[in-house]
């Protein structure tokens, strides 16, 4: 999958899921702060991304997201190790 | 002690989803009873059921506060909203005032088994997602419409079996009474769904006329062969005399009585006794005589013991007096935890536009509901106080009783 394809997914997502609105949606946007995803709305997003995406994520691995960028990447670096 | 009055009524029902179309389904004698192929698949013994459908909410409020919903918080908020308009409170007055809610509610099944089911499949407690844990406990009702309408008063649910709706709103009125809050949303709610109803159809206690649905709930008479189950939501804005009459609110029915009684024998099988202590401590609460009250709406499901025991008590309570008696169940089945808050409402509506609904299907009493005064046409009447019976399992037994002001 293209890493344009990807955040593409990624954005629809939040958007049809956790129902963020589109206009909020940027790289640079913070996750808690700016789009408003609590701790509840995280558990929600490990349902959703194993769903549409087929791998579970990690607690540990996501201390270090913040951004939507950091998202981004680190669903990106995780397709590319299951592609591997 | 303060009085305690209602002003504002809101219900999500199988014969309506709003007062209107309540009022209109109970004066026609409308029934809301349908067969469910879904549960004869199922493998129930009886595929008769109550249905309505489930709202939308999307749109209406935010996602976080609607994953944390069940079937029976959603008939809930919807019941809620129509209750605080009516009562004309707004977010404002909610975020001011220290306002409580009580709820009857008890099982919430279909969260507790799509939520098992995921693990079952997928094996990692992680994939069930944050909801089900907020829809799968018994105060799943409460909890949620507490965070959505941001209220700050007592918050709690009751379970009390097919009683849990009324002694919600008996507690809820013995709290106004004693000062100890001034305004308590409170109601029942009942999910609908074959999860919920399995292990009691099991029982062997739900009608099987199913060529007939709606003539399957049939109270009182001498050919009832069991309960349909039914649900939805209920809510009452209780709240003291003094506050209803500050705000200049429409004050619908003042609660003056609340009896509660437990049989203290069978789990499953009523007597006599308790509902008799119930409904006598409830009229010793509002202090007048028994012939003051206008009409009884009675617990009454359809079963043959049930009903006999229940017509006996009204008997030995009611003696000569003789008060109108039906049963809403035969049009709307068993509304089991939200049973005793819908119908203080069904009544309620009923004082206020002057008539008594019929108590359909009732073709041919036997010898002990014959010596009741039973309705079984929609009829004119000028009541000014009702009595409302709930009886669940474990012997809980409750009475409410309200009249205008």
């Amino acid at each position: 999958m293209q890493k344009d394809e990807i955040i593409r997914k990624i954005n629809q997502l939040l958007i049809d899921e956790i129902e963020i609105d589109e206009t909020q949606i940027h790289p640079a946007a913070d996750l808690k702060k700016d789009l408003g995803i609590d701790s509840l709305d995280f558990v929600d997003l490990f349902v959703i991304i194993e769903n549409n995406f087929g791998f579970k994520m990690k607690a540990e691995e996501m201390a270090n997201v913040r951004s939507l960028e950091d998202f981004y990447n680190y669903i990106i670096s995780r397709i590319n190790l299951n592609e591997r | 002690m303060n009085r305690v009055v209602i002003t504002g009524m809101g219900i999500y029902s199988v014969i309506g989803k709003n007062l209107a179309e309540v009022r209109e389904s109970l004066y026609k004698g409308k029934s809301g009873i349908i067969f469910d192929p879904v549960r004869k698949e199922m493998g129930f013994r009886s595929a008769l059921t109550g249905m309505v459908e489930r709202p939308h909410l999307k749109g209406v409020i935010d996602r976080r506060m609607r994953v944390g919903l069940s079937v029976q918080g959603e008939y809930a908020y919807v019941s809620t909203m129509e209750a605080l308009q009516f009562a004309g409170l707004d977010q404002s007055y909610l975020d001011s005032h220290e306002v409580g809610i009580l709820f009857g509610n008890d099982s919430s099944a279909l969260s507790v088994v799509e939520s098992v089911d995921i693990l079952r499949k997928k094996k990692d407690t992680m994939m069930i997602g944050s909801g089900y844990i907020f829809q799968s406990m018994n105060s799943t009702v409460s909890m949620n419409l507490s965070v959505i309408f941001r209220l700050k008063g007592v918050n709690f649910t009751l379970s009390g079996a097919c009683a849990s709706g009324s002694h919600a709103i008996g507690i809820g009125y013995l709290l106004i009474k004693q000062g100890l809050q001034e305004m308590i949303i409170c109601g029942g709610a009942q999910e609908i769904n074959p999860e919920s109803t399995a292990s009691f159809d099991a029982l062997n206690a739900f009608s099987i006329r199913e060529s007939e649905p709606e003539r399957a709930s049939r109270p009182f008479d001498r050919d009832r062969d069991g309960l349909v189950p039914s649900g939805g939501a209920a809510t009452v804005i209780l709240e003291s005399y003094e506050s209803a009459v500050k705000r200049g609110a429409t004050i619908l029915g003042e609660i003056i009585g609340y009896g509660f009684s437990s049989n203290g024998e069978h789990i499953s099988m009523p007597n006599v006794d308790g509902p008799v202590r119930a409904m006598e401590k409830a009229i010793r609460d509002a202090g007048i005589a028994p012939s003051e009250i206008g009409y009884i709406n009675a617990h009454a499901t359809s079963t043959p013991l049930g009903d006999s025991n229940e017509a006996q008590s009204i008997l030995d309570v009611f003696g000569n007096s003789s008060p109108l008696v039906s049963s809403t169940k035969s049009m709307t089945g068993h509304e089991m935890w939200m049973g005793g808050a819908s119908e203080v409402i069904y009544s309620t509506l009923m004082m206020n536009h002057g008539f008594v609904a019929p108590n359909i299907n009732l073709d041919n009493p036997d010898d002990i509901t014959s010596r009741l005064n039973i309705v079984t046409k929609a009829t004119s009447c000028d009541f000014k106080a009702f009595l409302s019976n709930s009886f669940g399992f474990g012997g809980t037994n409750s009475s409410l009783i309200v009249r205008k002001v």
